[in-house]
């Protein structure tokens, strides 16, 4: 078998008395799409902080290539090429559309501080690279039309292709979706289904999802890992997955729980 | 790419307007070139102290504590150690700026030291937080140069030489904007306005939030530190009251007046504010009026309440800011939402 791109082995974080993730296992290789779900407050966006450095583990090893990446800094993990987006987005509220998108490629800059006071050719030449990426990148996804707006002026809906736009500039290996689906309507969901297939094509990359939206997670993944509080009970294709008792009864307990 | 170089022609012209103004500035009467000397070094400290709690959005309340490690410095070399240099190179008008220069930059230095020390340790902590250690890091600067008896202690240190012209003043402070703006103006430079929006969200793109907020402080503590330079080079005489948490909270108001992360509004808050505090001294003079104004006209704390009560109610994002308008209310949105597993097809 060989090497998974990102490795999770026993992960485990605890919020004092609380486990919100309980020796989780998880392998992603470079092309895999995968769905992560479960109930409310199963520990997935905990999933999400920890590999991306939130948090650190409590217990257990990540690895990301083969080296491991738990204790690092958030900014230094996303400098290894792991993206993210937010359950409740998080752009940058004061900036444009177009700096956002020009915020993620701010960890492939080779000149920094004296370049910007110095500004002769090559900070000019950077510059312009820069932001011809953006351009294209807004183009791709449709938003050029948005370049010069404030990102809190977007529709909710553009806000979260805005934010993966942003993640992608990073130039991740590895992008992770909290609930991007999360506050759209039917067709917003339809193109957003698109869209993640054409990110991972286009840009080769590997996909964590997290979704409530069985519709999305079940269309598009290829495996889908299942959490209940904080412990791993079902992995699979969608078929096995939706067949699997534990998983008809997690979710069910819910809904007998609720009534 | 016609403008390509606008920034620094507009630097250089105005350097070229303070040598032309200081060339003229022996006709001006000397109360009112003091003035305008002081709007200067007001416009470097507030520009300055900007780009940490305006752009970088970090709360510091510590800016007169750098401005008195380089006023200090400053003096006590131009003071204690310019009869050596100037055997050497002797006095002419080349050595004397040389010197100046010299002294103002090594303010600005060891001020900048002084902003790396406080900034790495207090930048863990957050907003008011971090106001507080900024605030105290100042009163301890007072406290040690009250007690150091080689600059005067609680006395003051006098007999500074009088080196600060317009030109010199206005110099630095075209050189502070040109600084932050073409900072700002940069991809590397927005990342401070990301710290500022979204710490969160910057780390998660790879900006390493912690790298930008202590270069804020280093960058914000060494104009800070030149103009403290050039206020004692002005004044010719400093003392450690002159820079106590009143002339931070000061500051403070000049960015917030001009609109937190806004350099023209800051720069002409800074303007603005000092020309007021100079004519509310005369208003405490006008024996016409009630005692309980001239009371509150000589007050700045009562002042500087007054006009932050104002803004507030008027202006919340100060004269030339613009309110951020935040994105859709975020959280709460999990909770209503709950998916049934559907059937085997989907
Ligand atoms: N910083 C924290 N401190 C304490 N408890 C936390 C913290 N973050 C998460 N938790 C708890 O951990 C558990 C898992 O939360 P998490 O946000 O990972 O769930 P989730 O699966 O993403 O849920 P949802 O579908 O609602 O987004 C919850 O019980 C939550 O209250
Ligand atoms: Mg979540």
């Amino acid at each position: 078998m060989p090497i998974p791109l990102l490795d999770l082995q026993q992960c485990s974080v605890r919020f004092g008395g609380l486990t919100a993730v309980s020796a989780f296992d998880l392998q992603i290789s470079t092309d895999d799409l995968i769905g992560l779900i479960g109930p409310n407050g199963a520990g997935k966006t905990t999933v999400f902080n920890v590999v991306t450095g939130v948090y650190r583990p409590t217990a257990g090893a990540i690895t990301f290539e083969s080296a491991s990446i738990s204790g690092l800094k958030p900014s230094s993990i996303a400098r290894r090429g792991i993206a993210r987006t937010f359950q409740n987005i998080r752009l940058f509220p004061t900036l444009s559309v177009f700096d956002n998108v020009r915020a993620g490629f701010n960890l492939h800059l080779r000149h920094g501080l004296a370049h910007a006071l110095w500004r002769m050719g090559t900070f000019y030449r950077e510059e312009n690279n820069v932001a011809q990426q953006v351009r294209e990148l807004l183009e791709i996804f449709d938003l050029s039309k948005f370049a010069d707006a404030l990102c809190s002026s977007l529709s909710y809906g553009d806000q979260r292709r805005l934010e993966i736009v942003r993640a992608l500039a990073t130039r991740p290996k590895l992008l992770l979706l909290d609930e991007p689906a999360a506050g759209m309507n039917p067709r917003e969901k339809e193109k957003l289904m698109e869209l993640i297939q054409l990110v991972k094509q286009k840009f080769k990359i590997a996909v964590l999802l997290v979704e409530h939206d069985m519709k999305v997670v079940m269309g598009i993944c290829e495996r889908i890992a299942v959490l209940d509080y904080g412990i791993k009970i079902a992995e699979g294709t969608p078929a096995e997955v939706q067949a699997n008792p534990k998983v008809i009864e997690a979710y069910l307990g819910e809904e007998t729980k609720k009534v | 790419m016609k403008y390509r170089h606008i920034k620094k022609w507009i630097l250089l012209a105005g350097i070229v307007l303070s040598a032309v103004a200081s060339h003229f500035s022996g006709t001006i009467n000397s109360y009112y070139l003091q003035i305008v000397i002081f709007i200067g070094i007001n416009i470097t400290l507030a520009v300055s102290l900007n780009l940490i709690n305006g752009y970088t959005g970090q709360f510091s309340l510590g800016h007169a504590g750098f401005m008195a490690i380089g006023a200090y410095v400053s003096a006590y070399l131009s003071t204690e150690h310019s009869s050596a240099f100037f055997k050497a190179f002797g006095t002419n008008f080349f050595s004397i700026a040389l010197l100046f220069i010299g002294v103002l930059i090594a303010g600005g230095l060891v001020a900048s030291v002084a902003g790396l020390i406080v900034g790495v340790p207090s930048l863990r902590l957050k907003g008011d937080y971090l106001a507080i250690v900024t605030l105290g890091f100042g009163e301890i600067i007072r406290v040690l140069i009250q007690n150091t008896d080689a600059v005067g202690g609680p006395r003051g240190y006098s007999g500074i030489a009088s080196y600060t012209t317009l030109f010199w003043t206005y110099s630095v402070a075209a050189i502070t904007i040109y600084v932050v703006v073409s900072l700002i103006d940069s991809t590397y430079g927005r990342g401070f306005l990301t710290v500022r929006d979204d710490e969160v969200a910057a780390e998660a793109v790879g900006i390493n939030t912690t790298r930008y907020k202590v270069t804020a402080f280093v960058l914000g503590a060494f104009f800070a530190g030149v103009a403290g330079g050039l206020y004692a080079h002005s004044t010719t005489y400093i003392n450690p009251s002159g820079f106590d948490f009143q002339r931070s909270i000061e500051i403070v108001i000049m960015v917030i007046l001009g609109g937190m992360g806004s350099t023209a509004g800051v720069t002409f808050a800074a303007i603005l504010l000092t020309l007021l505090l100079e004519y509310l001294r005369f208003v405490s003079g006008y024996e016409w009026l009630p005692e309980i104004v001239r009371r509150i006209a000589q007050n700045r704390v009562i002042i500087y309440s007054l006009v932050l009560i104002a803004l507030m109610l008027l202006r919340p994002q100060g004269l030339f800011g613009r309110l951020p308008r935040r994105g859709i209310p975020v959280g709460g949105m999990a909770a209503s939402r709950r998916t049934k597993l559907p059937a085997a097809s989907a």
